[in-house]
């Protein structure tokens, strides 16, 4: 459980003697009113490390499944075809994503496997886009050297598109990066040799060379969690639900059902002929 | 301002991809395709003479094999620098990929090579066997290993050698090309990159190939033999000349073709090709490359193919000419591979390029390995007689040639 999920719990904890304790001693349920304030608020200032318990540290098998199906299961890959949906209409920019991931992947500053960029149109139709820092911190401030009238302002999650026809496995030169069949884009970091080409041919530029390991990274999509039945884990912590991943084979899962409603849903540089699984909804022709 | 729902996309704010504006192909990528270039350029004058059988080229036919030979060891050094796990290297050829334009290269390379040294190996035999009969100690041991500690000039043994080496000739102009047609396809097959993903990507290589390569036979031969006080064959240069200005016109004329037809069609991403040009890379494209090192040496190319100078004046000019050829390639290479990387993928802005001069792919880098083939060039210098009048067995029995 996060830890927004157990602060309602832990302030809660008296509610159902509300009643009795009304009738008895008020001034004994006002103290228990604050311990539970005190209490619970304490719970949100610890830093709890998302979606795993104290005891439960890096068991994963504790925590609830979030993908149906994968757990207790031999897992075939071939009758799975994951894809990612990132809903443009919800975004607000928080950064959470990004916190998550560098975490997740004690990504190196100045790398991003995702990142959040900030759209803002003005009434002339110019577009100014930006993201500092990949938008780690959230965009808290307006752009302060926009002197004129916003029309309009969106926030546009990144990560690896994971290809159906992807550059960077067609160019990598050992067969490092490959595709598996559950339609992940993932890389050997043993069998990499750094030489940057797949960082080229990315039309995303979704991947970087990380600068301790000299060899190609990007989004995984959480695969390792994706196995476990675990959502990835910007998905899990996105406060709004703009980011959302399913099993493209399973018609229970919400990825199907968006994908196959009457929603406008595109992909990015589609013209580039990478057919992505990553899709988006409610996206402007701006973003590139 | 715009009209509504115009220039959406084209309004560049500078906005660059966080994972773009580090330059990750640097100078040693801009490096690699101009060595191997110039042995493929160097290549092709030998086998003008050995498989095209013009004569006048005689006088430079077996430099420019050891001079391809003494580039082409140098070859693979700036892609180690450059590899982020060069100790890995290998797993290019133990597990190449088949789609991938950069698995061949272990291969492409190892196979030319080889046939390269074994040319080299048989057009210089008889000279190599003579040698061995006049030296002692080291090169002797030398010279016993390049002849396989074989002495039989027999005629029908040098027969023999003028059936395989007219074979290896013949099979290494195809090679020399793949190997060089290879290099530019690294880049024109990369679609995301606007300016590297043309058909033409290839053959402007294979031809400012041959430009360097041509241009560094003329200017080596010159610079050799001037330094040493040797008779300069004008003919010899007269004609590389000729073949130089044959080479680098098609060769312009692709480069600027390329320009032409991405400002003709305005593609999509037309807005942020023109902006490149004009923008960061205006000095080093419109100035340098095309103005002052294309334009300039055309010129310089008419006078010396078109009109009656001085053998003293040829000379100079030709040596002129050559060298800023060579340095056009330089501009050139940098242009595509460092200029291309400049484009951020957001296409709505471009990021910026610092060379290091102590970095591991920085500028002294780039100075010791272009050094390095010279060395590697004085050290064969000292096995293999570069000329062919310094062989005095060559004038007994010729041999790779008619």
């Amino acid at each position: 459980m996060s830890r927004t999920d157990k602060t309602p719990n832990a302030v809660s904890g008296g509610v159902p003697d509300m009643a009795t304790e009304l009738n008895g001693d008020r001034r004994a349920f006002i103290k228990k009113v604050l311990k539970g304030a005190i209490g619970g608020s304490l719970l949100l200032v610890i830093p709890l490390e998302a979606g795993v318990g104290e005891k439960q540290e890096n068991d994963f098998d504790k925590i609830p499944e979030q993908i149906p199906g994968i757990r207790g299961q031999e897992y075939d890959m071939s009758s799975r075809q994951f894809a990612f949906v990132v809903d443009i209409t919800r975004c607000i920019g928080c950064g959470s994503c990004c916190v998550a991931d560098k975490r997740e992947y004690n990504v190196p500053d100045g790398n991003y496997r995702t990142w959040v960029e900030r759209y803002v149109k003005d009434f002339d139709d110019n577009v100014y886009v930006d993201s500092p820092k990949g938008g780690v911190e959230g965009y808290q401030e307006p752009r302060p050297e926009l002197k004129g009238k916003i029309r309009d302002t969106f926030f546009v999650p990144k990560l690896c598109n994971m290809c159906k026809k992807p550059s960077c496995v067609q160019v990598c030169p050992v067969g490092a990066t490959f595709k598996s069949p559950d339609g992940f884009i993932l890389v050997d970091s043993k069998r990499c040799v750094g030489c940057g080409y797949c960082i080229q041919a990315c039309p995303y530029s979704a991947r970087f060379l990380h600068p301790v390991t000299r060899t190609a990274e990007k989004c995984t999509w959480c695969y390792h969690r994706v196995r476990k039945g675990l959502l990835p884990v910007c998905v899990h912590v996105c406060p709004t639900k703009a980011r959302k991943f399913g099993d493209m084979n399973d018609k229970k899962s919400e990825v199907y059902k968006i994908l196959r409603s009457h929603d406008v849903i595109t992909v990015l540089k589609k013209d580039m002929g990478n057919a992505p699984s990553l899709y988006y909804k409610g996206v402007r022709r701006e973003v590139v | 301002m715009n009209p509504a729902h115009e220039n959406v996309v084209s309004t560049l704010t500078n906005y660059v991809f966080p994972n773009d504006l580090h330059v990750h192909w640097s100078m040693m990528i801009a490096l690699y395709p101009y060595i191997t270039g110039i042995v493929a350029g160097a290549f092709i004058v030998s086998s003008l003479y050995h498989v095209f059988k013009i004569e006048s080229l005689k006088p430079v036919s077996r430099f420019s094999l050891l001079f391809a030979l003494a580039f082409l060891a140098c070859a693979t050094l700036p892609l180690l620098c450059h590899l982020g796990r060069p100790e890995r290297n290998f797993n290019i050829m133990l597990t190449p990929n088949p789609s991938s334009a950069m698995a061949g290269f272990g291969y492409i390379y190892g196979a030319y090579g080889l046939v390269l040294f074994l040319e080299i190996l048989f057009i210089f035999r008889p000279t190599l066997v003579h040698l061995k009969g006049q030296s002692s100690g080291l090169m002797k041991i030398i010279y016993r290993a390049l002849t396989c500690d074989s002495s039989n000039l027999s005629e029908q043994s040098l027969e023999l050698d003028r059936k395989i080496i007219a074979f290896l000739a013949a099979i290494g102009i195809p090679m020399a090309c793949v190997l060089h047609g290879y290099v530019g396809f690294i880049f024109g097959g990369i679609k995301a990159n606007p300016t590297w993903a043309t058909p033409l990507m290839p053959v402007i290589f294979l031809l400012s190939a041959c430009v360097s390569g041509v241009s560094g036979i003329i200017l080596a031969y010159i610079l050799i033999k001037s330094f040493r006080g040797q008779y300069i064959d004008l003919e010899c240069v007269k004609t590389c000349t000729k073949f130089l200005a044959g080479f680098f016109i098609v060769d312009f004329t692709f480069e600027m073709l390329e320009i032409f037809s991405h400002s003709y069609l305005y593609t999509e991403h037309y807005h942020m090709v023109d902006r490149l040009l004009a923008g960061p890379l205006y000095v080093s494209f419109w100035e340098w490359q095309v103005g002052l090192l294309s334009v300039v040496p055309l010129l310089l190319l008419g006078i010396l193919c078109l009109t009656r100078i001085s053998d003293a004046s040829y000379k100079l000019l030709a040596s002129v000419v050559s060298f800023m050829l060579l340095l056009q390639v330089v501009f050139m290479r940098w242009n595509v591979v460092i200029g291309g990387q400049l484009i951020s993928k957001s296409d709505r802005g471009f990021t910026q390029f610092h060379p290091e001069w102590f970095d591991k792919e920085g500028i002294l880098t780039a100075i010791v390995l272009m050094t390095l083939p010279l060395i590697i060039l004085f050290v064969l210098s000292k096995i293999f007689p570069f000329w062919n009048e310094e062989d005095k067995d060559l004038n007994r029995k010729e041999v790779g040639g008619t």
